[in-house]
């Protein structure tokens, strides 16, 4: 994983002006709204091309943006100035806040839909055992993101929105999210591999 | 930056929701044969006991946020209800019955009042009474 180097942040009371932004920005709700109501869609018509369409679309999306938070974004931030780390932090987390559940749920349920109408899930499958690795992985991924990522991605932006936010809190949530997507982000390979070899046969 | 002594509760729910995940696993790993509920349900309720484990440990911490807690716990319960209810749907559009739709609808439960509980706790935990806003 990425190396983060996270200098010392400066006292509470000298912390940085940073923009002012929504937690949770509303203005995505409508696109998250029609992106599951597509996929309830898909599901109820249980048809390859959109299950297919929703997996891959959204499994890339999740793969890509994990390896990009993880290994490229993640110490690139670590290096950045103070201020400019909460510029890019408010600006950037509220918007994740939205996508990551929303390309998770996607991925994870027409999968399933997906897997059920081609067979792949069933017991019988020839290359089952990748299946059950590929529960694997993304049983640890899910572990690791509900449990320490969302929670530090949540908390980073309610310390911002405190008049005086304490760049030590910042700072220790922003290192717990940016490594946790760095091993999410490696996780991501071994999901390329096996999805690649259940795609091949 | 004071810390407080603060229980476990983020490794708690890691290892309640790695129970689930394992149950999940468990039963897919299965489908669609006949699927042995003892050990999904043993992690079921291991899983939950740990929540309770969690509710009791966060009602005995002096002076916690509790209004922080739950203004983003009852929005990420909000959220985490419709992913969990997004489950739900799929595995009941596929035929899923019995006892294994009602293990995994159980384990979604779970899911979906822990990881809340958890947002809610980190939240709370670094907003201290003295100093909200």
């Amino acid at each position: 994983m990425a190396e983060v180097a996270l200098p010392a942040a400066p006292a509470a009371e000298e912390a940085p002006p940073r923009p002012d932004f929504q937690i949770v920005p509303l203005r995505g709700l409508p696109i998250v709204s029609a992106v599951l109501i597509g996929l309830i869609a898909a599901i109820a018509a249980n048809k390859l091309w959109p299950l297919e369409f929703f997996h891959i679309a959204a499994g890339a999306l999740w793969t890509s943006i994990d390896l990009f938070l993880g290994l490229v974004l993640g110490p690139i931030l670590g290096r950045m100035a103070i201020p400019g780390r909460i510029e890019l932090t408010t600006r950037l987390m509220p918007k994740m806040l939205l996508i990551m559940p929303t390309v998770v749920t996607v991925t994870l349920a027409s999968g399933w839909q997906l897997g059920r109408l081609m067979g792949t899930i069933d017991s019988s499958y020839v290359n089952h055992g990748w299946i059950v690795a590929s529960y694997i992985v993304v049983g640890v991924m899910a572990v690791i993101a509900l449990g320490l990522l969302e929670p530090a991605n949540v908390a980073v932006l309610f310390e911002l929105k405190k008049r005086r936010p304490d760049p030590t809190v910042i700072q220790r949530l922003m290192k717990r999210f940016i490594y946790t997507a760095g091993i999410i982000g490696a996780m991501q390979v071994a999901t390329l591999v096996i999805m690649t070899k259940v795609a091949t046969g | 930056m004071s810390e407080r002594r603060l229980p476990p509760v983020t490794e708690v729910a890691m290892t309640s929701m790695a129970l689930i995940v394992i149950g999940g696993i468990w039963i897919a790993s299965h489908l669609p044969n006949h699927v042995p509920l003892g050990p999904a349900v043993a992690l079921l309720v291991a899983s939950a006991a740990l929540v309770v484990v969690n509710v009791v440990s966060l009602l005995r911490v002096p002076d916690f946020n509790w209004r922080q807690f739950w203004l983003v716990a009852k929005w990420a319960g909000l959220a985490y209800a419709v992913t969990a209810g997004m489950l739900a749907y799929v595995f009941i559009n596929d035929g899923t019955r019995g006892g294994e739709l009602v293990v995994l609808m159980l384990s979604l439960v779970v899911y979906a009042i822990h990881v809340p509980l958890l947002i809610g706790f980190t939240v709370a935990r670094y907003q201290p009474l003295a100093t909200e806003h």
